[in-house]
């Protein structure tokens, strides 16, 4: 059992929040597809393994990480968008299990493709931190990584920015109204499928962005999208769908959950997100910010 | 949001995860309803040397282990095409099967092996785990078996101690390590060369907390000193965050981390990302830094101590021809230990196979003729222990060092060869 000392907990707290907040750049495009668009997107994982991996590509042609953190959720935004536009549109109205077989054949076809790609393949790959951020930092008596910092700095600001563009902007209101009744949207004279096309590609690449921001802090492989989608629908089940500060404030409980839950208990490390999930199914059945019937 | 809208969206969500997790169950079910082991083993037949000789393997080609699984299946192929894939006047057949780093599904493919496939003999095994499930039906149904990896001690051991039962079959040859054989020797080592204030790191499964205590069985008594508790994180750990500031905390002088695979880049690099690298050491077994992670690892590993059974920069012909053939055979594929261990055993089946003429229907004689191979291997003498079945190694004590650039695949880092043994390893014949 550990000794927690401020220290310590300082530095859990913060390796908790950096994993919170790369979580929630998934589960924020995760909730908001599925209020939206009624789709339960299982190849999300697969957007942010191939954001890794197209990172990675970039980051050997350029040298580069930052082009590699702006070429990646480009690349697979589109490719999101063309998912969306020429498989997802025909299913458009059918059952959920007809998504769901859909997209979770996609998580295959993904795994396989990523193994295919020469220079990807089965091998474990690393992924270097841009130089000025390979340093580690004091804290009180230890020392912490400056990239975590940093992760945790652009979360927070991303997370800001979704929030202002969601809660304040002209765009933003469409996608809550989209939310809320997306025929009545449509109805109005939106071109509500041009906006599901355009939800779906941002989602895509905002996944594919966590994909490059957390592949210098862990090592890419085949995988790494299942145990990051099953992480991410957690955090959707937990924080309620459809809503962005359920998916803001579920990815930071299930970050530090995890990361406490390991440092305190390694034993039953594996088991602390799932305790909280059945607690907030078994009292909040519509997860902690998802309203009341 | 409309609220009863949302009620509907949270069921329908649920339900489809619902559907998902019965998919995959239903697909398990199906997997578990797969002909089972039943009947007896086929009776022994006269052999003629004209029918093929049929090897069966179970390596990992997914899952964790999947690059180990690739190593091993391409030098196998490299020695067996350098002998047209003959032995003793017999043409060999191979069969492989995934292992999947799974038990049940690794005892499934055996049965199919033996019981379909009717293989002459068994070769493989990554996990030390899947090698203690299939270690009965290989013994029960008299399996010449050379096992091309998983080290753990148990295998080759005769006995009883406490719980631990020893599992050696006169059947099964282990042509790759024991863990003790690693970790032993580097104990005593890291407490006279390293340091003798030293904190224990290894992966939470039977062979990292099996070779941490070998380590800690010769450092002790050779006056070193544990540090803290031991910080055991899971196997499969990708974010070794949580476990890190436990060993900045305790202040040890170096760390014998058991790790290997992907665990052993990310815990490597992580280690060095925290600032540990400044003032503490990092030792353990040589796979810590093996071929496979070590370009990832780069300047992190650098100056990390481990002991293997080999390196690439071992000096020897047989070693040179090995990585010149590996790397024309199998171009920008980094040779690593497994490797070595697939080429070698490959090399035992056709020995034994050319030292009976391919005559294989004197079961004894075969046996005793994989006993008795010996050959110059790329880790130097090749031989087994007639005693455990297991080989004889000599370890070696390395070290992460920027590359002289004798081996070009291996990126800017080697691990150098500081010392070996004094002699070849045994491992104990008893528990």
């Amino acid at each position: 059992m550990l000794n927690l000392t401020p220290d310590l907990f300082l530095i859990q707290f913060l390796n908790g929040l950096a994993y919170g907040l790369l979580l929630f750049l998934l589960a924020a495009g995760l909730s908001i597809i599925f209020g939206m668009m009624d789709v339960m997107n299982l190849a999300h994982g697969s957007f942010y393994m191939l954001g890794a991996y197209v990172g990675l590509s970039a980051l050997r042609a350029t040298e580069n990480f930052w082009l590699s953190l702006l070429v990646a959720p480009l690349v697979v935004g589109v490719v999101g968008f063309a998912v969306e536009r020429l498989l997802l549109r025909p299913l458009a109205g059918r059952g959920h299990l007809d998504q769901v077989l859909l997209t979770f054949g996609l998580a295959l076809v993904a795994a396989d493709f990523v193994r295919a790609v020469p220079g990807w393949g089965a091998e474990v790959r690393a992924f270097p931190p841009p130089p000025e951020l390979a340093a580690s930092l004091a804290l009180g008596s230890l020392q912490y990584p400056l990239y975590r910092l940093f992760v945790i700095g652009m979360g927070l600001g991303l997370a800001l920015a979704l929030a202002l563009l969601i809660g304040r902007t002209r765009v933003g209101a469409i996608v809550r109204a989209g939310v809320a009744d997306a025929q009545m949207v449509g109805g109005l004279g939106i071109n509500i499928s041009r906006v599901f096309s355009i939800v779906f590609a941002v989602g895509a690449a905002l996944a594919a962005f966590g994909g490059v921001m957390t592949a210098p802090i862990v090592s890419l492989k085949p995988g790494m999208d299942a145990e990051t989608l099953i992480a991410a629908l957690i955090v959707v089940v937990v924080g309620g769908l459809g809503t962005l500060r359920g998916a803001f404030w579920g990815s930071l409980l299930i970050g530090e959950a995890d990361n406490f839950g390991r440092a305190l208990l390694p034993d039953y490390a594996l088991f602390s997100i799932y305790v909280i999930m059945a607690a907030v199914l078994l009292l909040r059945p519509t997860g902690l910010f998802g309203r009341k019937t | 949001m409309n609220d009863q809208n949302l009620q509907v969206n949270r069921r329908q969500f649920l339900k489809g995860l619902a559907a998902l997790a019965s998919t995959a169950s239903v697909a398990a079910l199906l997997d578990a309803c797969a002909p089972a082991a039943t009947s007896a083993p086929a009776a022994p037949t006269v052999i003629k040397p004209s029918i093929p000789f049929k090897i069966g393997s179970i390596l990992p080609y997914t899952k964790v282990y999947a690059a180990l699984g690739e190593s091993i299946t391409n030098a196998m192929t490299l020695y067996f095409e350098s002998v047209n894939f003959t032995a003793g006047g017999r043409k060999i057949e191979w069969i492989k099967e995934d292992e999947e780093n799974d038990a049940q599904i690794s005892l499934r493919k055996l049965t199919k092996l033996i019981e379909q496939d009717k293989v002459d003999l068994f070769t493989g095994v990554v996990s030390t785990a899947v090698v203690y499930a299939l270690r009965d039906p290989l013994h029960e149904a008299k399996m010449p078996t050379v096992i091309s990896n998983a080290g753990g001690n148990l295998l080759t051991r005769k006995g009883e101690k406490g719980a631990a039962k020893g599992r050696f079959s006169p059947y099964i040859f282990r042509a790759s390590f024991s863990s003790f054989q690693i970790s032993s020797p580097l104990g005593e080592w890291v407490a006279k060369n390293v340091s003798k204030k030293v904190l224990v790191c290894a992966s939470n499964y039977g062979f990292g907390t099996e070779s941490s205590a070998d380590f800690k069985s010769t450092f002790v008594p050779a006056g070193g000193t544990i540090v803290g508790n031991d910080v055991l994180p899971p196997l499969g750990t990708t974010d070794f965050s949580a476990f890190l500031p436990q060993i900045a905390a305790a202040k040890p002088e170096a760390v014998y981390s058991f790790f290997s695979g992907s665990d052993a880049l990310n815990y490597v690099k992580q280690f060095d990302q925290f600032g540990l690298s400044k003032d503490t050491k990092i030792v353990g077994a040589g796979f810590l830094t093996e071929t496979d992670v070590l370009p990832g690892q780069g300047k992190s590993a650098l100056g990390a101590y481990t002991s293997l059974h080999w390196s690439t920069t071992l000096d020897n012909p047989a070693n040179k021809k090995f990585l010149a053939d590996y790397a024309k055979r199998f171009p920008g594929k980094d040779v690593d230990v497994f490797a070595m261990q697939g080429y070698d055993a490959a090399r035992v089946i056709v020995e034994a196979l050319n030292a009976v003429q391919g005559d294989t229907s004197n079961q004894s004689k075969f046996l005793d003729a994989i006993r008795a191979v010996t050959f110059d291997s790329p880790r130097g003498k090749f031989s087994f222990d007639p005693k455990t079945q297991n080989a004889i190694n000599t370890i070696y004590f390395r070290q992460v060092k920027e590359s002289g650039g004798q081996y070009e695949s291996s990126g800017k880092y080697e691990n150098a060869i500081l010392g070996k043994t004094d002699k070849p390893i045994l491992d104990p014949e008893n528990m």
